[in-house]
């Protein structure tokens, strides 16, 4: 801890420092005989905002959970900072689906969980960054859905990760709710720099947020497309509507002779 | 949306008074019949003495001195029987439930042992250690264990393997997880098994210091018995059901300072 502050008071740019980077080579996974993922090759520049869709099943949440140490792949590596990940990414923090946030302590307790010093003033902290600082001594049971995702997020922000993984954390929210999230994320990752990776099935999500979507099916990348709109984006605008049409018709394998190649299209396969 | 939830305006004390009075309405009016019949003569003090001899018997055992010791005595037996049961109950259930080796080796024979009803197991107590109190205490604290070790274990295994993963993910070592995550995941499950074993602690003494005792509150209402002294057989009824009472009333303490986050405290 002492020992990464130091380097991002002494690094120049510290924006650039804060974020992980990821290099994953040939990385296959495989339940029994069920291949999840196949020989994938991405590269995550530090500070990048990826985002991952794909239906359900296709392996997008696996490819979270090797990322985050949480299961190891049958094959290929993965590099962090240009180190083998083994075991646990303690420089990753997830954010899940379920909030999973410990009903038996209050809101600034789930916050600091595992924070060893400051733990009060940290995770003080992080609720003020997702606008929750008024109320650490509730219990989760006495917030919304929505707040209960903001404090999951304050919990995954207060250690300062280099790498966040979000595992569809909009998806058990309405949509009102969820807009207001994802300008939350947006702006905690401009502030903070960290490396973000979000596994989504809402592809209007994937290109509100993403530097980068990718597209899984069945195990292998397909899609590999940069976002180069403006920040924040414009949902309704003609460039956005696009490329969601275009990503769309990748995920549901359409034909639409209506629509020209969009100026926006990318290079597909750009590993 | 959340927040402000209807508070727990049903509690007892934040009724009127008058209201409060209702619940004992019908208790109070059976105790006045059933001392108007006693006083007519129509019950039999052989079948039920009149509540004021009961009480009566109260304050003279009282000033004997003879009710404290023998409640002492049993309330003593059934402490110490209690805590040796109970945490060997609460260390085998924690073992098993961190250690699947240690549960694959343990759980069934202590599921077969369960088996066995404990009371049944008086006969051959009595030859083993006689009618003294390791007796008492080793069928208080085997009657125990059975339901604290299970609703440990169960406690345990039933945590939301989602929360462990997290707890992980979150760097929390071992020791950390067990201690914000594991126990008190269990406790709300811990607390039921305590509560039943509560009530079979207060069953087994009862049946034990009936059978073969010298002291205690049993072998009060035993002795009396041989006398026809029926006041103090319903007395030391009474005792016991006061006893069982104060030791569940002990419980919602516990369970009031240890789940206070738990819905059943209405937060």
């Amino acid at each position: 801890m002492t020992q990464t502050e130091h380097q991002r008071t002494s690094v120049h740019n510290v924006k650039y420092e804060n974020g992980a980077h990821l290099k994953i080579q040939n990385l296959s996974k495989a339940f029994g005989n069920f291949q999840v993922l196949k020989d994938i090759d991405l590269e995550v520049s530090p500070g990048e905002f990826v985002t991952v869709v794909g239906k359900s099943g296709c392996g997008k949440s696996t490819l979270l959970r090797l990322l985050g140490g949480l299961d190891q792949p049958t094959q290929g590596q993965i590099y962090q900072n240009g180190q083998i990940l083994q075991g646990l990414n303690r420089d990753a923090r997830v954010m899940f689906q379920d909030s999973r946030l410990l009903p038996w302590r209050r809101v600034l307790d789930n916050v600091s969980l595992g924070l060893k010093h400051q733990a009060q003033q940290q995770g003080q902290w992080a609720l003020d960054q997702v606008g929750l600082g008024d109320r650490p001594r509730q219990w989760i049971s006495q917030l919304s859905g929505g707040q209960r995702q903001r404090v999951a997020l304050a919990r995954a922000l207060v250690s300062q990760p280099r790498l966040l993984l979000l595992d569809e954390p909009l998806g058990a929210l309405d949509a009102l709710t969820r807009i207001g999230m994802q300008n939350l994320i947006e702006t905690l990752w401009q502030e903070q720099r960290f490396t973000a990776l979000l596994v989504t099935h809402d592809v209007e999500e994937a290109v509100c947020l993403g530097d980068r979507v990718i597209v899984i099916e069945e195990g292998n990348i397909t899609l590999n497309l940069p976002i180069t709109l403006p920040r924040p984006r414009d949902t309704a605008s003609v460039p956005f509507a696009e490329l969601k049409v275009q990503i769309l018709d990748r995920i549901l394998k359409r034909q639409r002779p209506l629509v020209s190649e969009p100026t926006y299209t990318a290079s597909l396969f750009a590993t | 949306m959340q927040i402000t939830q209807s508070k727990t305006s049903t509690s007892p004390w934040q009724l009127p008074p008058l209201q409060q009075l209702i619940p004992w309405i019908v208790p109070a009016g059976l105790i006045f019949i059933w001392q108007v019949l006693s006083q007519l003569g129509l019950l039999s003090t052989r079948i039920l003495p009149a509540p004021t001899s009961i009480v009566q018997a109260a304050i003279q055992l009282t000033l004997s001195g003879e009710l404290i010791t023998n409640v002492g005595i049993s309330l003593y037996r059934a402490l110490v029987g209690f805590l040796i049961g109970g945490s060997i109950g609460f260390g085998l259930g924690l073992l098993n439930g961190v250690s699947p080796i240690a549960e694959r080796f343990l759980d069934s024979t202590v599921q077969m042992i369960r088996n066995i009803p404990h009371l049944a197991l008086i006969p051959l107590v009595i030859l083993w250690f006689g009618i003294g109190d390791p007796a008492r205490l080793f069928l208080v604290a085997l009657g125990v264990f059975f339901p604290i070790y299970i609703n440990t274990f169960h406690g345990i295994r039933s945590l939301d393997p989602n929360l462990l993963e997290m707890g992980e993910v979150y760097g929390l070592r071992p020791r950390e997880l067990f201690w914000t995550i594991i126990l008190p995941g269990a406790l709300p499950n811990i607390l039921v098994g305590l509560r039943y074993a509560l009530g079979i602690m207060w069953v087994t003494l009862i049946v034990a210091e009936t059978i073969a005792a010298n002291s205690g509150i049993g072998y009060m209402a035993m002795n009396a018995r041989e006398f026809m002294q029926t006041d103090v057989v319903v007395l030391s009824i009474l005792m016991y059901a006061l006893l069982g009472k104060l030791a569940d009333s002990i419980v919602r303490v516990l369970e009031h300072w240890w789940l206070p986050w738990h819905p059943s405290q209405g937060i």
